[in-house]
């Protein structure tokens, strides 16, 4: 165990938020790139051609539910509620699963529309932005299945509590960076 | 010294309530974008109701609100850079101008 720190807070939980915050200027800068060139894209297709608003609605909603399960998987740890640990952690992968499933049916969507990733502006930056973001999730997808069996394992309980705790401060980013591109990405074509 | 996790963290309730929040503000974020006639407003809608989901999250999910102002004010420079990133290259390139 971890003994006291000079802030009072604990130098892994600590580490994560000074991570998260130069994350944030990561997805700034990429942000920022695709704002500068919205709406500047000269070939087709066009964003307002090709976005599902629907199905993306869909996909957003899973993660943000996501993020529901993430708390619950938390809450139930530090009471040592194992069985319920297991559950919602594993609905959180699960849920980020169906989220990447629904990112890979869209660029697959995109592309067979005639949209790679070097076709205009508009794929160039929403490739790389929306990528990024998923390849956020998949960490996520990884490191919550990493816990989950070592919960499963018996090698996860009460004790570990800080652990799913910073797993969970970076899956809840995960989620507020996509509450961000949902808006910026699908609503403000 | 920070309180233990389990005493200062919300109850499941909350969490639920602050889910169910999300999913409405979700929901009336595409309500609004289908809706004609608010056109004209859209853009300062759709950022309010962006950014009142964004502080949900990090307040009740991420326990920004019961964890302390440190934690608060690392994530709050995060943010504040990024966001002067994105208005400071917009506004370079000219996509604030008529």
């Amino acid at each position: 165990m971890e003994g006291p720190t000079s802030t009072g807070i604990p130098n892994r939980k600590l580490a994560m938020w000074t991570f998260i915050g130069s994350e944030c200027m990561l997805f700034g800068t990429l942000i920022a790139t695709y704002m500068i060139y919205r709406g500047r894209n000269l070939v087709p297709p066009y964003p307002h051609d090709l976005l599902n608003i629907p199905f993306i609605t869909v996909t957003t909603f899973v993660l943000l539910m996501s993020s529901l399960m993430m708390v619950l998987a938390l809450a139930a740890v530090q009471r040592n509620d194992l069985r319920a640990t297991k559950l919602w952690l594993g609905l959180t992968a699960l849920f980020g699963l169906i989220f990447l499933g629904g990112q890979y049916y869209e660029f697959s969507h995109f592309v067979h529309e005639g949209l790679p990733l070097s076709r205009n502006l508009f794929s160039s930056t929403f490739f790389v932005l929306t990528g990024t973001h998923g390849a956020h999730v998949a960490g996520g997808v990884i490191w919550l299945s990493t816990l989950l069996v070592r919960t499963v394992n018996g090698k996860l309980d009460a004790r570990h509590a800080e652990t799913v705790e910073i797993a969970g401060l970076y899956w809840h980013f995960v989620d507020v960076v996509w509450i961000i591109l949902f808006t910026l990405i699908y609503l403000l074509v | 010294m920070s309180r233990h996790p389990a005493e200062s963290h919300p109850s499941t309730r909350l969490y639920v309530a602050v889910a169910v929040i999300l999913a409405a503000l979700t929901a009336l974020e595409v309500m609004v974008f289908y809706i004609e006639a608010l056109a004209p407003v859209l853009i300062p809608i759709l950022l309010v109701m962006m950014a009142a989901k964004f502080a949900l999250v990090a307040m009740f999910f991420m326990h920004l609100k019961s964890d302390g102002p440190v934690l608060t004010a690392i994530f709050a420079w995060g943010v504040f850079i990024a966001t002067a990133i994105v208005v400071g290259l917009m506004a370079i390139f000219g996509k604030f101008g008529a």
